[in-house]
């Protein structure tokens, strides 16, 4: 038996359902507690929980680091890029009631965005911190 | 009066792990018990109503600070037998004890005239707060008026917290994003030690 | 007495804050300096949220048959304050990593002793 046979088989049962989790937390953060902070911390602890099971060379095959990089400024774009939107149809910077035919459908599609964009670059953040500690001690 | 029982428990439980963090010396249980000082208070967090907070709270402090912090202390250990113990410090604690005992009493002072924990006419409850309670569901139609308030009414805050955050891990990239380099400075103990 | 129930919340977060500050002041490792920073903030958290609660009062989440609300504002000051917290423990902490490579340890006398003598 292998020595890491309980781990192994215990991460490949929880990760996915820690990935649906961070998912439903980001898109019901409107109707229960939750939103984009939660969601992305949740779904970087997937992604590490991989990485201290299974190794810190499988986890980069998965998400290689340019990627990861690419994704930390494609959320920060996202949220600025609402903002720009919204003053090139007519009303100030993140001004959401211009987004949508009524106002609180432009109020829900910009907090979808927003907080679409506050989830990745979370994510992506953490995962880069993590990947760079892990990855310093090996020569 | 149940509440005040579990208020008081945990506030007990958190007074208790800060003091055995303050005077350990292993590094290592020391990290475990920040990982124990965070998840408790992410558990008053909910007693206290704020479960957004408390979500947060958990998953950063219990989950990511933990991580990095091991991840710290693998990467600085000794290299002999004691690996992850704290230097004995060789100062006395007084002036410490004093300047703390001092803010201390200057804190509680200032907390004379706070209005009581959870009265509903206090000033902080029955101005701006009114306004967004009542309000917040119908402008933005969310019912979780953090999100609403985070989003919507207080959208730069957040978009000035996202460029804290990305920076923040650029600057982690900066400083040890590369594999390690070979140390520069001989650390200066073992060649005195080497000598005698 | 009601005094006390009213306050003592408060006084026990007075005393995690100090707590927190004598660790970062007296100790000389660098890594409990920084649990004891994030004690400290930890701390000053409590103190905003348990300023905004209100009894009787559910969370701020709008739902059926509830009347009284807990004041939603601390609650988005602590969330973005959490966030930043743990951007700038995670900058330490690396910071901390690049002084053991380039000190050879992480004692804040040490440090210093080699500064002197360069």
């Amino acid at each position: 038996m292998k020595p890491n046979l309980i781990l192994h088989v215990v991460a490949k049962f929880l990760i996915p359902l820690i990935i649906v989790f961070a998912l439903y937390v980001q898109f019901h953060g409107d109707f229960g507690p939750g939103g984009g902070f939660q969601a992305g911390v949740i779904f970087s602890a997937a992604l590490i929980l991989y990485a201290l099971v299974f190794g810190l060379d499988a986890a980069e095959k998965i998400i290689p680091s340019h990627i990861l990089r690419i994704l930390a400024s494609l959320g920060l774009v996202i949220y600025a890029g609402v903002g720009v939107a919204t003053l090139l149809l007519g009303g100030n910077y993140l001004d959401y009631n211009t987004l949508g035919s009524t106002q609180i459908g432009g109020q829900h599609l910009g907090i979808l965005l927003v907080e679409l964009g506050v989830g990745i670059t979370v994510a992506a953040v953490m995962l880069i911190i993590f990947f760079a500690f892990a990855g310093r001690g090996r020569a | 009066m149940i509440d005040m029982i579990i208020n008081v428990t945990l506030l007990a439980f958190l007074a208790i792990t800060s003091v055995a963090i303050v005077r350990m010396t292993n590094l290592f249980a020391i990290v475990m018990l920040f990982g124990i000082f965070s998840l408790l208070s992410a558990g008053l967090f909910v007693v206290m109503d704020a479960p957004d907070v408390a979500f947060t709270e958990a998953a950063v402090g219990a989950g990511i600070s933990t991580v990095l912090m091991l991840a710290t202390l693998a990467l600085t250990k000794n290299r002999q037998k004691p690996y992850y113990a704290e230097a004995p410090h060789a100062h006395r604690p007084w002036l410490p004890l004093i300047v703390v005992a001092i803010t201390g009493g200057a804190l509680v002072y200032g907390t004379w005239d706070i209005p009581g924990f959870g009265d509903p006419n206090a000033p902080a409850q029955t101005h701006v707060a009114r306004y967004y309670i009542e309000n917040a569901p119908l402008e933005t139609g969310v019912p979780n008026i953090v999100t609403a308030v985070l989003a919507s009414y207080r959208g730069f805050d957040t978009l000035g917290e996202v460029a804290v955050v990305f920076t923040a891990g650029v600057a982690v990239l900066l400083l040890i994003g590369g594999r390690r380099s070979k140390s520069i400075v001989k650390p200066k103990s073992e060649g005195e030690q080497d000598e005698t | 007495m009601d005094f006390f129930i009213g306050h003592y919340n408060y006084w026990v977060v007075v005393f995690l804050m100090m707590v927190g500050l004598y660790t970062v002041i007296s100790r000389g490792n660098l890594i409990k300096k920084i649990i004891g920073l994030s004690m400290f903030q930890v701390s000053v958290f409590f103190l905003y949220i348990s300023m905004g609660t209100v009894e009787g009062g559910a969370a701020p989440i709008i739902a059926e048959g509830v009347k009284v609300y807990s004041n939603p504002l601390p609650h988005v000051l602590i969330l973005t304050a959490i966030v930043v917290g743990v951007a700038t423990t995670a900058l330490a902490l690396a910071l901390v990593v690049r002084i053991k490579e380039s000190y050879g340890t992480i004692e804040e006398d040490e440090i210093h002793e080699l500064d002197h003598s360069l």
